[in-house]
């Protein structure tokens, strides 16, 4: 795993994608950090860090985009896959080194709200937690975009996948508000779902029935309950997928100073979980 | 050692390996042999746990790919088609890389990569860029990437594609080398290659193992008779007619060519040389003869005959149970379904001479098989 990790890193920054990113970022975020907090005042250096969120849509696909895409192309995973390591390592080693090219500005921003600090007031723990939190959530993207990347052999659709997700993510709320709150629009948006996930199923196992079962059956127990209790569907659609915008957990921190910690936990399980379904895609294409 | 057990392959409907079956035992040169797309690359990525089997397993010392496969990988050293290189990294950088992914000690990984690249000659290039190397050292890096840490298989997948004369020569020399201490399994459609190089072919075709053994043996298995070739004036009966008398031969093509001269191939038994006495029967007949000549069966057309026909497996495996069967007997058997038909034909012939099998070939199943030879 070590020797992935330091080959990844290494190329990283010899291929320049890694030096451009940090780049990027530590200039949009200096000239976020003049405007407020320099030139206006405004003691809270994690009001900047929400202007930098817009980056990492950008930057992250970035680096994500040629993580197994390439080795895939130029068949170099051939290499790592006959080696003597565990795909698990593998996957691990590539992204942490992901992880470590993320950390390095969000290293460095730990110098601004000492800088805040020796000119008046500054707000040290709610900076470095929302430094904390903005790493985590550059995490989550790079999780989702090393999955991308092991979906194809592309780096482009890569990279494109993985800025329209992060881009859909990113304007999730303003999605959400335009779905309908009353109770039978939320019975229908959860049969939806449903459907979908049976098709899934049927698609991945093959096993007609089973999925047909489980369509029936929850379709028959959601509207049972919307029957019974109807006032349960209300707002539920929007309650129900307002989980998924990530950012929020990181913008409640910037704009009102709460720390949320399911919302933590909720970012280290996403990254979990992509991290396994990376692991799974190439089984998958080993077999297939 | 390597056991292949029942090995199945599909992509989709299409099915690329189709039942393998074989072993590789320590210690010799093993050549793959088939015709582009036979399966021969689909199955070194399953042996070397690049791919899942769809049936069957693969035990590497006794260890399965699948089930333990990073105790298995210790044992393999690989090199693909396509040399698995990191365009970026110097060549230093890159075998340290690999070192380290095979898990060689620390300690001894400086000099094992120092020695690997003095093995394959990279010594005076190992400070340059991957991606500036011609294509010849790139398939250097990559062997010397396959060769490193010694594992026990080295399993090379068509090693000298794109390299010239003299440096094929040189990894041949290499491959021989290091069949010295290592099981060697190396791909080709190069039959020159294989059979220079190799102990022992497998020959593949539509993903089914069609032959199996020494270079030499496969000869002699496809070449039971070998075959003299002669030019006349005479016509194909008059040729049936001169030749008919004579012992030792097994079967007569005819063909008519141009001018009147007809091509006759005439195949002998084993062991017998038949040139004198059919040079004696023209002569004593006074039929003019333009050319008489031997032509030996080479791997090329054991090749050929292996992978070009529907038919094969049957084929082959008629031919191997007549060969072992003779081998152990000493004595000549020939192909039972040609006897069959031969003998309502002529029957006198046979009564005659019993060991002589001589067959007509205007009939059509013969000249298909004489045509292939």
């Amino acid at each position: 795993m070590l020797a992935i990790y330091k080959r990844e890193l290494k190329s990283y920054f010899q291929s320049m994608v890694g030096c451009v990113f940090i780049a990027f970022l530590m200039v949009f975020t200096g000239i976020y950090f003049m405007a407020y907090n320099l030139m206006s005042g405004y003691p809270c250096f994690s009001y900047t860090l929400s202007g930098s969120l817009i980056v990492f849509i950008v930057g992250i696909p970035l680096i994500t985009m040629r993580s197994f895409s390439e080795e895939r192309k130029n068949k170099t995973d051939q290499l790592l896959l006959t080696a003597p390591v565990s795909l698990g390592k593998v996957v691990m080693g590539k992204y942490l080194a992901i992880v470590t090219v993320i950390a390095i500005p969000n290293v460095i921003f730990c110098i601004y709200p000492l800088i805040i600090k020796s000119q008046g007031t500054a707000y040290l723990m709610v900076d470095y937690i929302s430094i904390l939190v903005f790493f985590l959530l550059g995490c989550v993207y790079a999780a989702i975009g090393m999955f991308l990347s092991s979906l194809t052999e592309s780096q482009i659709i890569a990279f494109i996948s993985t800025f329209g997700i992060l881009l859909v993510l990113y304007l999730w709320d303003g999605i959400l508000s335009m779905l309908p709150s009353s109770a039978l629009s939320g019975l229908v948006g959860v049969l939806i779902i449903l459907s979908v996930a049976a098709f899934y199923i049927w698609q991945m196992t093959g096993n007609a029935v089973l999925a047909g079962a489980i369509e029936i059956i929850g379709a028959a127990a959601g509207i049972i309950t919307y029957i019974v209790r109807s006032s349960l569907f209300e707002n539920l659609l929007s309650n129900l997928l307002g989980r998924l915008a990530l950012a929020n957990v990181f913008t409640d921190i910037t704009s009102n100073s709460i720390v949320d910690i399911t919302g933590i936990v909720l970012y280290l399980s996403f990254i979990a979980v992509f991290v396994f379904l990376t692991v799974q895609a190439i089984q998958k294409r080993r077999w297939s | 050692m390597i056991e292949v057990r029942n090995l199945v392959k599909k992509y989709g409907n299409h099915l690329a390996v189709d039942h393998l079956d074989f072993k590789i035992e320590d210690g010799r040169i093993y050549g793959f042999l088939g015709p582009n797309g036979a399966g021969k690359s689909t199955t070194m990525n399953i042996m070397t746990g690049y791919l899942g089997a769809t049936e069957g397993e693969v035990l590497i010392n006794g260890h399965d790919i699948l089930k333990e496969p990073e105790e298995a990988k210790k044992h393999i050293g690989y090199l693909p088609e396509l040399p698995p290189l990191y365009m970026d990294m110097t060549v230093r950088e890159y075998l340290e890389f690999a070192a380290e992914l095979k898990k060689i000690p620390k300690k001894k990984r400086e000099d094992s990569v120092t020695e690997v690249e003095k093995l394959v000659k990279i010594k005076d290039v190992e400070n340059r860029l991957i991606k500036n190397l011609s294509k010849g050292y790139r398939q250097r890096v990559g062997l010397a990437q396959a060769v490193l840490g010694f594992p026990e298989i080295i399993i090379l997948d068509e090693p000298t594609v794109g390299l010239d004369p003299k440096q094929i020569i040189e990894i041949r020399e290499l491959i021989r080398k290091l069949s010295e201490r290592h099981t060697v399994i190396l791909s080709s459609h190069i039959l020159a290659e294989v059979r220079e190089v190799c102990d022992h072919i497998l020959i593949i075709s539509k993903g089914k193992l069609v032959a199996s053994d020494t270079p030499e043996n496969l000869e002699k298995m496809m070449g039971d008779a070998d075959t003299v070739e002669i030019e006349t004036k005479a016509s194909p009966s008059q040729i049936r007619e001169l030749l008919k008398n004579i012992p030792g031969i097994e079967q007569i093509t005819c063909e008519s060519g141009q001018d009147g001269v007809t091509c006759a191939q005439i195949r002998e038994k084993r062991g017998e040389d038949v040139r004198e006495s059919v040079f004696r029967a023209f002569a004593e007949n006074r039929q003019i003869l333009l050319t008489l000549k031997n032509v030996h069966v080479s791997l090329e057309d054991v090749f050929m005959e292996l992978t070009q026909r529907d038919t094969v497996p049957d084929a082959f495996s008629r031919k191997q149970d007549d060969f072992s069967r003779s081998r152990a007997e000493n004595v000549n058997i020939t192909v039972k379904e040609e006897k069959t038909q031969s003998v309502p034909e002529e029957p006198d012939e046979i009564a005659e001479n019993p060991e002589t099998e001589w067959v007509d070939t205007d009939r059509e199943g013969d000249e298909e098989d004489a045509g292939n030879l």
